[in-house]
C-alpha cells in the first residue's frame, strides 16, 4: 500500500522502532513502557488542565458575546424608535455577525470536550495494552525456548510500542488544537483590551460613523429615550413603525430586558 | 490484515476490504496531488467509514503491530499535502 496510508505507516513504524530501540532487550520493554506511561500520564494531566483552561476562557468569551448580542439588539430598537431604520439595520447586521462568532465558539467548546474525552480513553487503552503485555510476557517465557520467546516478546512489544506512539500522537494533536484555540482566544482578548472589541462586531461591514452614532444614541438615551418614547407615543397616531415600537416595547435605559424579549 | 486508524484504534480487515481501502487511498493521493480538497475530504471520509464498518475492532488485550496505519481522522488537507512533501504528521 503505497499511498497516503502507506507513507504514513512507514513514518509511524520508523518512530516505533526508534521508541523500542531504547529498550535493548524486548522484555525490558515492559519496564520502559511503564516509564513511558508515567510520562504520558503526566502529559495527559497537564494536557487536560490546558484543555479545561482553554474551554473556560472560550466560555467566558461566549458570555461576553451574548451580552454584545443583547446590547446590539437594544441599539437596534433604539435606532428604530428614533426613526433611523438604516442604523437599526446595521446594528442587526452586527448582531448577526456576533451570533455567528458565538456559534463558532460553541463548536470549539464542544471540540475541546471531545479532545478531553479521547485523551482519557486513549490513556485507558494504553494501560490495558501494557497489562496484556505483562501477562503475555510471562506466558511466552514459560512456553517457549529462550530464542523463540525473544522473538514473540519482540512482536508483542511492537504492539505496545505502536500504542505508545499512537497515544503520543493523539496527545500532541489534542494539545496543538488547544494551543490554536488559546491563541484565538488571546487574540480576541487583546482586541478587547485595545478597545477594539466593537470592531469584532463590525464583521457585518459597518463604518466608524455608524458606530459613533450608535454610541451617541445609547449614551444620550437616559434622557433622550424618555423623550423619544414620548415623541413616539405622540406620533403613534400617525402609524409610523417608530410609533409601534415605542409604544409597545421601548427598552429600559439599562437595555437589559430588551434582548430577552426579542429572543 | 491489521489496520490502525491513528489516534483511534486497530481493526482486523478482510483482504477484499483492504483492496477497496487501497483503491480509495490511491484516489485520495491523486486528489491531494491535484489540489482537490473537497475530493480528498470525501475520499478520506470513505476510507475511514469503510474500515470502521467492515473491520473488527481488535480486543484491547491483543498485541499486534499494524500492517497499515491510516492517518488520524482529523487530518487536514494541508497535513495530507505535507505528508507527501516529507514533513509528515508526526512531530519528533
Amino acid at each position: 500500500m503505497a499511498g497516503l496510508t502507506g507513507r504514513f505507516s512507514t513514518v509511524v513504524k520508523a518512530k516505533i522502532s526508534k521508541l523500542l530501540d531504547r529498550a535493548e532487550d524486548p522484555s525490558e520493554t515492559l519496564e520502559y513502557s511503564y516509564q513511558k506511561q508515567m510520562e504520558l500520564l503526566q502529559n495527559v494531566k497537564k494536557g487536560l488542565a490546558d484543555v479545561v483552561t482553554a474551554k473556560k476562557r472560550l466560555q467566558l468569551q461566549s458570555q461576553k458575546l451574548e451580552q454584545q448580542v443583547v446590547k446590539l439588539d437594544t441599539q437596534a430598537r433604539q435606532a428604530l424608535a428614533a426613526g433611523n431604520e438604516e442604523l437599526a439595520r446595521t446594528a442587526l447586521e452586527r448582531k448577526s455577525a456576533v451570533q455567528n462568532e458565538l456559534q463558532g465558539l460553541d463548536t470549539q467548546v464542544a471540540e475541546l470536550e471531545g479532545q478531553q474525552q479521547s485523551m482519557i480513553d486513549n490513556q485507558a487503552k494504553l494501560q490495558s495494552k501494557i497489562e496484556a503485555f505483562r501477562s503475555k510476557k510471562e506466558v511466552i517465557k514459560a512456553q517457549y525456548s529462550a530464542a523463540e520467546a525473544q522473538v514473540r516478546i519482540g512482536e508483542a512489544a511492537t504492539g505496545v510500542g505502536e500504542e505508545m506512539a499512537d497515544v503520543g500522537l493523539a496527545m500532541q494533536r489534542a494539545l496543538d488544537k488547544t494551543e490554536n484555540m488559546r491563541a484565538r482566544a488571546q487574540a480576541v482578548d487583546e482586541l478587547e483590551k485595545a478597545g477594539a472589541f466593537e470592531d469584532l462586531t463590525q464583521l457585518g461591514g459597518g463604518e466608524d460613523d455608524i458606530d459613533r452614532q450608535l454610541k451617541e444614541l445609547s449614551s444620550g438615551t437616559q434622557v433622550d429615550s424618555e423623550l423619544e418614547k414620548m415623541k413616539a407615543e405622540l406620533a403613534a397616531g400617525g402609524g409610523t413603525s417608530a410609533g409601534e415600537l415605542g409604544s409597545g416595547d421601548a427598552p429600559a435605559p439599562g437595555g437589559g430586558p430588551a434582548g430577552g424579549e426579542s429572543a | 490484515m491489521i489496520v490502525r486508524i491513528a489516534t483511534e484504534g486497530q481493526y482486523r480487515l478482510a483482504d477484499d476490504v483492504v483492496e477497496r481501502v487501497n483503491a480509495l487511498d490511491n484516489e485520495a493521493v491523486a486528489a491531494v496531488e491535484a489540489g482537490d480538497e473537497a475530493r480528498f475530504t470525501d475520499l478520506f471520509g470513505q476510507i475511514l467509514s469503510l474500515i470502521r464498518a467492515e473491520g473488527a475492532p481488535l480486543p484491547e488485550d491483543e498485541l499486534h503491530g499494524s500492517d497499515v496505519i491510516v492517518p488520524p481522522p482529523d487530518t487536514s488537507f494541508e497535513e495530507a499535502r505535507h505528508e507527501f512533501s516529507g514533513d509528515g504528521l508526526i512531530p519528533d
